[in-house]
């Protein structure tokens, strides 16, 4: 299953529609392992949704979604796709992180309990454990001297640097983040930024969805601008960044350089 | 009507004398004369009232006093609260059930739901006792066994639905329903995000709902489920009309006894009101518990907020918005 030499996420022509909105209109692109892989592009061009599919928050309607060598969502069997059942869907989803925009923590369990939740109730890891984990997880972000903290008394950096110790506690494959620091105060955004970039060092498969140009081009590998439902421009960030090919990619970047 | 100064006095709850640098000022809040006058019209009223109730011999106190603590009395009180415990535990338990059921996925499921608290909601509870205690007049047998296959036991509905039980199941399938839309309130105060958050890490629904959601929902769940209970502790009373001894029914044992119908209600009412007032005051305790955890400041105790009203000349702010869409009127 771990095949060094498979892409961690395989896109072909991946289409979502919301009634009659069609958000993503056919995307292909490739993740391989240990990439940071970024995605820029305006409100509403279908960054999130995209990003929801990989770990099957949003049911693809048509084209191929595959993680790690596995179809997201279905079971081909004889030509034909079967849809996984609840049970199978929350196993792939154990593998794979997420981190969201209002970085979503329970706010009824304090920072500790927040970590220590899925390795127990999900990975059935005993207690000691996962607390021992947490901690050295706490600590990676810098948190651990709050650990018995609840959410609401934290500031919004300290927030996010929880939501992604919480994800790394099931041990993922694969962290998904979703404009982790747009909600921040721009102070806030450097030691979140820091924690992804070690990340990022330590071999991590990353999907960033981010306005962040800074990061995208001193940590991403690859870089997509998507618009309207569809990938307008891929490359190296460098490249994309400071030597833009489409008319649209332009005025994005011009907007918000 | 009101200045500025005077709202903030009033927000405040108490009279600032402003800190200004350099100069030493005293804040008068603003007088009210005609809040005595409306004062002394009151207590004239309430001193009225208070003499009548007193001297009007057709009270009888004498008889309230004789039989307040009578053993008929007592066991009717607590044939009273065990109904309202048990009613209460079956309607939130299955209230729960029918709240998840709604908002499950699965249409079937949605679909049952929504008529069980279509059909309960809509027909009076009082018509649903009596129902379910002249159930044995539509079945009058009951069996357990496969459908439309052997039977294993065959009940007597008759000796099955004791008035207790047509009770319990009239009273508490018809709250199922109104705590089923509290329920289901309290899970749509939730935020989207906590489920995705709980999926993403592998959470499948039910353990999303159990760890997750309900425990948030608890706080705007709560509050309406106190005014339900104390609503409980009195709609119990119907059970009078099925012949089921409880606090109303035991007082009108004594009255058509000795015709001493008046005071036997005054009875009953002052325990119905010692127990309401009891179980207010546990509630705004549990309030208090919950609202914990949220950044929202503490509210105060409901006696606390009874007390400043009572000793202080004007309205709280209007800091607590009524948190319940859904209890209330029935
Ligand atoms: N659950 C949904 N139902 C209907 N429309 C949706 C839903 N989620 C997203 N959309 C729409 O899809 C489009 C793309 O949204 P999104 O993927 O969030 O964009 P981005 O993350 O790039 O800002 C938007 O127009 C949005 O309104
Ligand atoms: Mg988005």
């Amino acid at each position: 299953m771990t095949d060094a030499t498979i892409p961690m996420v395989k896109a072909e022509e991946v289409r979502k529609h919301f009634g009659r909105l069609e958000v993503l209109k056919g995307i292909t692109l490739e993740v391989g392992r240990g990439e940071v892989f970024c995605i820029v592009g305006p409100s509403g061009s279908g960054k999130s949704t995209f990003l929801r599919c990989i770990n099957h928050l949003e049911k693809v309607d048509a084209g191929r979604l595959v993680v790690d060598g596995e179809l997201v969502g279905y079971r081909e069997d004889g030509g034909k796709l079967y849809e996984l059942k609840e049970r199978e869907v929350a196993a792939k989803r154990e593998q794979i992180g997420m981190v969201f925009q209002r970085f979503n923590l329970f706010p009824h369990m304090s920072v500790l309990e927040n970590v220590i939740e899925a390795p127990i109730r999900v990975a059935g890891i005993a207690k000691a454990a996962a607390t021992e984990r947490a901690v050295q997880l706490l600590e990676r972000v810098g948190l651990a001297d709050k650990r018995a903290a609840y959410p609401n008394h934290l500031s919004g950096g300290q927030q996010q640097r929880v939501a992604i110790a919480r994800a790394l506690a099931m041990a993922p494959k694969l962290m998904l983040f979703d404009e982790p620091t747009s909600a921040l105060d721009p102070e806030l955004v450097g030691e979140v930024l820091d924690v992804m970039r070690n990340l990022a060092d330590e071999g991590m498969t990353m999907v960033v969805v981010t306005h962040e140009m800074g990061f995208a081009r001193e940590v991403g590998d690859q870089l997509v601008f998507m618009d309207a439902g569809v990938v307008v421009e891929s490359g190296r960030p460098r490249d994309v960044l400071t030597a833009p090919q489409h008319e649209r990619t332009k005025s994005f970047l011009s907007k918000v350089l | 009507m009101k200045s500025p100064a005077d709202r903030h006095v009033l927000s405040t709850g108490t009279a600032v004398a402003a800190p200004h640098p350099g100069a030493s000022l005293t804040a008068v809040p603003v007088r009210h004369p005609w809040r005595w006058v409306a004062i002394f019209v009151v207590l004239m009223l309430a001193a009225m009232l208070v003499s009548t109730i007193v001297t009007n011999p057709n009270f009888e106190w004498d008889v309230v006093g004789k039989y307040f603590t009578s053993e008929t009395i007592l066991q009717g009180l607590w044939m009273t609260l065990l109904l309202t415990v048990l009613v209460m535990v079956l309607g939130i338990l299955l209230g729960i059930l029918l709240a998840v059921m709604r908002l499950s996925p699965n249409p079937v499921l949605s679909g049952a739901s929504g008529l069980y608290i279509w059909f309960f909601r809509g027909t009076p509870v009082l018509v649903q006792l009596l129902v379910w205690f002249n159930l044995a007049a539509l079945f009058p047998r009951i069996s357990v066994g496969i459908p439309f296959g052997p039977e294993f036991m065959v009940l007597d509905a008759n000796a099955l639905i004791t008035p207790f039980v047509a009770a319990l199941l009239g009273l508490g399938l018809n709250e199922a329903a109104y705590m089923a839309e509290i329920v289901r309130a309290g899970i749509h105060s939730v935020d989207e995000g906590q489920t995705e958050a709980a999926q993403a890490l592998g959470m499948r629904r039910s353990l999303t709902m159990r760890r997750i959601v309900l425990p948030q929902a608890m706080r705007v769940i709560i509050p309406p489920t106190g005014n339900e209970v104390i609503s409980m502790l009195k709609t119990t009373s119907l059970v009078s009309v099925i012949s089921l001894a409880d606090l109303l029914y035991s007082s009108q044992i004594i009255s058509s006894r000795t015709f001493q119908i008046i005071p036997l209600l005054i009875l009953a009412s002052i325990w119905y009101l010692i127990v309401t007032t009891i179980l207010t005051m546990i509630q705004s305790r549990i309030e208090r518990r919950y609202s914990r955890g949220n950044r929202r400041a503490d509210p105060d105790s409901l006696w606390l907020r009874l007390w400043r009203n009572l000793t202080r000349f004007h309205t709280a702010p209007p800091s607590q918005a009524p948190l319940s869409e859904t209890g209330g009127i029935r």
